[in-house]
């Protein structure tokens, strides 16, 4: 057992078999023991980790022409030598059946929707027609901070969000509201650096203004119950409430690049 | 030879091809499935669209070879001139015989992207050539100067290959740089015109009204031309790797293996070399495109072609890691070379986990019941890692694994002999610790503070790796003067395997220019010229990335199967002579003053 440990066809399965383990188990529930919340990696993204590591392995056990020949050593013998012959018919049975169990559990039927491909941030345009008047999205700053009116505007935009957007986006603003698990995707949580920390404020307004409805069409479906809140708010209620969402989070909006 | 014989001999060519061929017949049915709309004056079969998008696609690699390739080769020739080393002449002259062949392939892709722009899309043609009209005279002219010189270039190489008619001569290949360099410019200017027209022209403003300069010079012109400048220099190499890759897997003396293995190590040398600062050239890009227009920025980084990114990523990655494959096999033909053996394992750890965070979707792909234990598309744990933070964190530590991968093979059979070697290679190691530690710190500081002071830290740890890169360099070179040595290069001892990671790396790169070309042409979605001219054909909508995905793959095949005809056409012409060489021929830097001429190729033709 001892020397088979340092063959490095043993080493590498063993690599490979820690990575799956620390990948598919690890990041679900060892962030949680030191307070760090964490979910289970999809599918999609633990396959593409464990390709990468086996081309790692792969590079490791064939960079150098003694280990490259040793980690071919045992392949060579199951497939070669005669007493070896129970293991490789054992191979040829369970690879095979291996791959077919893989076949047809991918492309057999099933009920569930397919993995979905969804874009981060959907391109804002331009302008938008917001009740028939334009309103200019690219380069626009929030007017309620530019006119110095932030307190008025954080207090007017926490009405409105609590009256409209606590209900899914949370009392916390993590996305955790009342109605948050009754959806898929669930909504957004707007804390933290990923969200609208890296979006401007005009961005926002656009979202919060066009609301499910109007997202673009290319990147289709987005699966967004967001109400297009223009039918039920003013512009400047929008803009307080962006303003509130920013405050609230203790995060800064992104900036417009300098010219 | 008859018949019967050459098919025997070619047996497994013909098999191969049998094969490739009964695969594509097979994936006919699939290819049935997909809908092919007619329109009145489409092309037929693929569309309008496509039949442009692989025009120029194919016209653009066979334009980034052509340019490319005359870098390498007047690089090569200057060290054979002021270095004195006759090898790398012959190896300058051996790709210009390359260029011949794959100048008329460039015209040829060029003229039928011209003859499709014009039947296809004449409102677009006729609108650039309002504005671009007198540049479009002067790129055909400069054309012609262009070919004349590489035709003089190439033909003169033995007439003039001594003295200042050498000069002279090495002087044509700069000039052969030179025009083919102003044409890419200049052709750059009318595709950068439609992704960022000047800001006051509007659509209603008429061609004729639009300032040539202002149009010629607009926003991402000048990165572009950077870009593609470094980027051609990196395919130029890549080539010659995989050129040279070809050859010795065909070898069938030791004196060709060495000359290969060489000719391959100088080549991926170039291009990997030179690719290390193409991620910083890129970000410039991005981030003019960025300040130009926000939109345009989102639709590429963060909307509907941040998917490219991640394909991106793991093509990179991927070119990482054969890259350094490459030179730790290597590292098996020079003498002291296992020294350094242990330490690789570690260092592929830090490409791996690299490789793992610049590859980590911000937004995954996902199933419903994964999206509801997620509570989104975002991971909350590994999020963070979609992040540019991250992401640049990773590339740059990235960089400088195989930036020490390199030193390593440099320093592999070198004894120092200079007083201070020791405290040079602390300072070394100093320096690359420090490095590392000041890019993590941004990169961790990056999630603490505001988005566009974070986009800021990017140009912090592109400065820092830039200035590690060529500090420790110059100390390197310092540290081997007068230099010991272990043992002479064993050119030619080099597993076949290793050569297979330079067709990789070809493939990559070449894949690479066809996804990240239509990432940039894309972001423009529906308009021919951004907010200017809209795109009214049945193709204006912005193709899925797994249609784009084929075309482009089509397009590398393409390419690739005629650059294979190229080379094969280019041996035809005239046959490498291998003979040993002057015994002059040192070449401390790259070959250790152990290299052995007798095993070295050529001097001449």
């Amino acid at each position: 057992m001892r020397k088979n440990l340092q063959e490095p066809f043993w080493q590498a399965l063993i690599v490979l078999a820690i990575s799956y383990v620390l990948l598919k188990w690890g990041i679900p529930y060892i962030p949680p023991l030191i307070g760090v919340s964490s979910a289970p990696v999809p599918q999609s993204v633990l396959v593409q980790f464990m390709l990468t590591v086996a081309v790692g392995v792969l590079v490791w056990v064939s960079d150098n022409e003694e280990r490259w020949r040793r980690f071919k050593q045992p392949i060579r013998e199951a497939l070669v030598l005669p007493e070896r012959k129970r293991v490789r018919v054992a191979l040829l049975v369970l690879l095979p059946l291996l791959v077919g169990f893989v076949t047809y559990d991918t492309v057999r039927p099933r009920v569930d929707a397919p993995a979905g491909i969804r874009a981060v941030h959907p391109a804002p345009p331009t302008q938008i027609d917001f009740r028939g008047e334009p309103v200019r999205i690219e380069g626009a700053e929030n007017p309620l901070r530019e006119e110095g009116r932030i307190e008025e505007a954080r207090e007017r935009g926490f009405d409105i969000y609590y009256q409209s957007c606590m209900p899914c986006h949370g009392d916390y603003l993590d996305g955790q509201g009342h109605f948050a698990h009754g959806y898929s995707p669930a909504p957004l949580t707007l804390r933290g650096g990923s969200t609208i920390a890296q979006l401007t404020e005009s961005y926002v307004f656009w979202r919060i203004a066009k609301g499910g409805p109007g997202l673009p069409r290319e990147g289709n479906p987005w699966n967004s119950a967001m109400p297009a809140w223009e039918d039920f708010l003013t512009e400047e209620d929008i803009w307080a409430v962006t303003l509130f969402l920013y405050e609230q989070a203790g995060i800064s909006p992104r900036t417009w690049e300098e010219h | 030879m008859n018949v019967k014989d050459l098919l025997l001999e070619r047996k497994g060519w013909i098999v191969a091809l049998l094969a490739v061929g009964g695969m594509l017949l097979l994936a006919f049915p699939l290819v049935a499935q997909y809908s092919v709309p007619e329109y009145g004056d489409d092309f037929p079969l693929i569309g309008s669209r496509a039949a442009v998008w692989i025009a120029a696609q194919v016209h653009l690699m066979f334009a980034a070879f052509v340019l490319g390739v005359p870098m390498f080769a007047v690089i090569a020739e200057a060290v054979s001139i002021f270095g004195k080393q006759d090898r790398y002449d012959r190896l300058a002259k051996e790709f210009t015989r390359l260029l011949l062949v794959a100048y008329s392939a460039t015209a040829l892709w060029g003229g039928l992207l011209l003859f499709l722009l014009t039947t296809l899309y004449p409102t677009l043609w006729s609108y650039l050539a309002e504005i671009f009209g007198a540049s479009m005279w002067v790129y055909a002219g400069l054309f012609f100067i262009e070919s004349a010189t590489l035709y003089t270039y190439y033909y003169t190489w033995e007439r003039w290959k001594r003295g200042r008619a050498k000069l002279f001569h090495w002087g044509l290949g700069i000039l052969l740089n030179v025009w083919g360099t102003t044409v890419m410019f200049i052709a750059n200017s009318w595709l950068t015109y439609m992704t960022s027209p000047p800001a006051d022209v509007t659509p209603d403003t008429a061609p004729g009204m639009v300032q040539f300069w202002s149009a010629f010079a607009n926003a991402t012109w000048m990165p572009i031309n950077i870009h593609r400048l470094i980027a051609n220099a990196v395919f130029g190499g890549a080539i010659v790797a995989a050129y040279a890759a070809y050859r010795f897997l065909k070898a069938k003396t030791p004196e060709e293996r060495a000359h290969y293995d060489w000719m391959g190590y100088v080549g991926n040398l170039i291009a990997i070399g030179v690719f290390l600062v193409l991620p910083f050239a890129g970000y410039w890009l991005g981030r003019e495109i960025y300040e130009y227009n926000q939109q345009m920025g989102i639709t590429m980084m963060g909307g509907f072609m941040s998917w490219l990114w991640i394909v991106q990523a793991f093509l990179i990655g991927v070119l990482f890691l054969a890259a350094n494959y490459y030179l730790w096999i290597g590292l098996g033909r020079i003498p002291g070379g296992e020294r350094f053996a242990p330490y690789t394992k570690y260092m592929l750890v830090v490409l791996v986990l690299g490789f793992i965070v610049w590859a980590t979707p911000h937004s995954m792909i996902a199933t419903r019941d994964e999206l509801a234990a997620m509570g989104g598309t975002h991971h909350p744990f590994l999020g963070v890692l979609g992040l540019m933070s991250a992401k640049n964190t990773a590339v740059n530590l990235m960089i400088l694994t195989t930036f020490l991968s390199f030193l390593m093979y440099r320093r592999a059979n070198k004894i120092p002999t200079v007083s201070w070697a020791r405290t040079g290679t602390i300072s070394q190691g100093t320096i690359l610790a420090v490095a590392s530690i000041v890019v993590l710190f941004y990169g961790v500081y990056g999630y603490f503070v505001p988005t566009i002071v974070r986009i800021g830290f990017s140009v912090y740890q592109v400065l820092i790796v830039l200035f590690t890169i060529v500090a420790v360099l110059v100390i390197d070179v310092l540290i081997a003067r007068g230099a010991d040595t272990r043992g002479p290069i064993r050119w030619g001892q080099m597993p076949e395997r290793s050569q297979y990671a330079l067709f990789v790396i070809v493939v990559t790169f070449t894949w690479l220019m066809g996804l990240m070309g239509f990432a940039r042409s894309g972001i423009r979605q529906h308009w021919h010229i951004w907010e200017v001219m809209r795109d009214t054909s049945p193709h204006a909508a912005t193709p899925a990335l797994g249609y784009a995905a084929q075309v482009i793959s089509v397009c590398v095949i393409l390419f690739l199967l005629m650059i294979a005809f190229v080379f094969w056409i280019g041996g035809l012409i005239e046959k490498p002579q291998l003979v040993p060489q002057e015994t002059e021929d040192t070449d401390a830097a790259e070959l250790g003053p152990g290299y052995e001429p007798s095993l070295q190729p050529a001097t001449g033709d």
